[in-house]
């Protein structure tokens, strides 16, 4: 490799790619964050102790997802359910 | 505050004036720099301007713009009815249509109520063209009263991490928590400045370009300033850097300043200087 390769082919080695990277994947998260509305965590604590009356579940078995579309929003509940009947109460 | 117009928004600033905030979240990128810069670059371009330092308890833009030993009032002052605007404003020695409101030294950061702040920007809003004012950092409640009003943001930007997404969330809050959007308004006009720009850096991948921070934000782009040792120079003897007609930085800001109003001027100190033969020898 000569020494104007070097000079080339080290550019998109640099630090600031890796910075880019992590920025992008970091304000695509803050902005997912940003629209939700605020009682999101809290709907989300009381539908987990409701499904805990029925269902032996841990803390992360209930996921609420929140989508901006065009004309509506979209609340996506998922509930993972113990895979054994042995979680039943 | 209505005379929103998105074609010729200088055209309307005839009856009202245009509010402008300089904001970041994060500190130290070089918002105060800013402030004064566009303030004094609009002022000589003949517009009636006030520039207002929203950071209370950190006074310092009365520093950069060399007028600290005339401060008697500040905004508070104001805001309280301690004292009225024309004993409060400062004219600047250097040109006839730019006025400095400083900020309090000492008072606690609530002295800023939402109420007070309307009623100083609508009696300024009154008699000037633009109103500037110099956010403080951070994206609490002195940083929340000076975006709150305004109609066009420019988000000062470092070519660096944090600096970024903390502009980022800045761009959120903009969108969500001024008068514009409580009350369903054409949103804030939203600018991105980058500032401390090194070219040479850049070039050698230690440091995000302005495409870089532009895809990632995707703002438009009303400047580059690059890291200049000018900066320091003019701060050092208050003097605001745009008036600084030599130094790179200088003329950055005057373009800033051009486009801001309207003009189409080319992008200035985007890539390293050429030095002549080692340059060429490595550019092929
Ligand atoms: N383009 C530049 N080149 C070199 N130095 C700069 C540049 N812009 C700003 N600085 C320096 O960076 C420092 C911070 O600038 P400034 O006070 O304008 O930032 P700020 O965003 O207002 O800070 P704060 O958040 O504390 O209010 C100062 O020392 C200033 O001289
Ligand atoms: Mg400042």
């Amino acid at each position: 490799m000569g020494l104007l390769d070097y000079f080339r082919s080290s550019r998109p080695k640099g630090s600031a790619n890796v910075a880019k990277e992590r920025l992008q994947i970091l304000v695509a998260h803050d902005r997912t964050q940003r629209g939700r509305p605020s009682y999101l965590p809290k709907l989300q604590q009381e539908i987990l102790e409701v499904i805990r009356k029925y269902v032996e579940v841990d803390m992360n078995a209930v996921s609420v997802k929140y989508e901006q579309e065009d004309s509506h929003e979209v609340l996506e509940l998922n509930i993972v359910l113990p895979d054994t009947a042995e979680g039943r109460i | 505050m209505q005379g929103w117009a998105t074609d010729h928004p200088i055209l309307e600033a005839a009856t009202l004036a245009r509010i402008i905030v300089i904001t970041s979240g994060k500190g130290g990128v070089g918002k105060t720099t800013t402030s004064a810069a566009l303030a004094m670059g609009l002022a000589q371009r003949g517009h009636r301007t006030v520039v207002i330092d929203f950071d209370v308890g950190l006074r310092n833009l009365d520093l950069i713009m060399g007028c600290e030993r005339r401060v008697v009032y500040d905004f508070v002052n104001v805001i309280n009815q301690e004292a009225n605007l024309n004993q409060a404003l400062i004219r600047d020695k250097r040109c006839d249509n730019l006025y400095v409101l400083p900020a309090s030294q000492t008072r606690d950061k609530d002295a800023l109520t939402k109420e007070g702040v309307g009623r100083v920007l609508e009696e300024l809003a009154h008699g000037y063209d633009f109103i500037v004012c110099d956010s403080p950092a951070g994206i609490e409640h002195g940083a929340t009263m000076a975006m709150y009003y305004a109609d066009d943001a420019i988000v000062v930007t470092n070519p660096e991490v944090s600096s970024v997404r903390d502009s980022d969330r800045m761009l959120g809050i903009l969108s969500s928590k001024s008068r514009r959007a409580e009350s369903n308004e054409e949103p804030i006009r939203e600018f991105l400045l980058l500032t401390r720009y090194d070219p040479a850096r850049v070039e050698k991948g230690e440091m995000l370009s302005v495409d870089d921070v532009q895809e990632i934000l995707s703002l438009t782009l009303i400047g580059v300033i690059p890291e200049s040792k000018s900066v320091l120079t003019a701060s050092n003897s208050g003097v605001p850097v745009v008036l600084d007609r030599e130094s790179d930085a200088g003329k950055a800001y005057a373009d800033t300043v051009a486009r801001y109003l309207g003009d189409e001027v080319p992008h200035r100190f985007l890539q390293v200087e050429k030095k002549g033969f080692l340059k060429r020898f490595f550019r092929g």
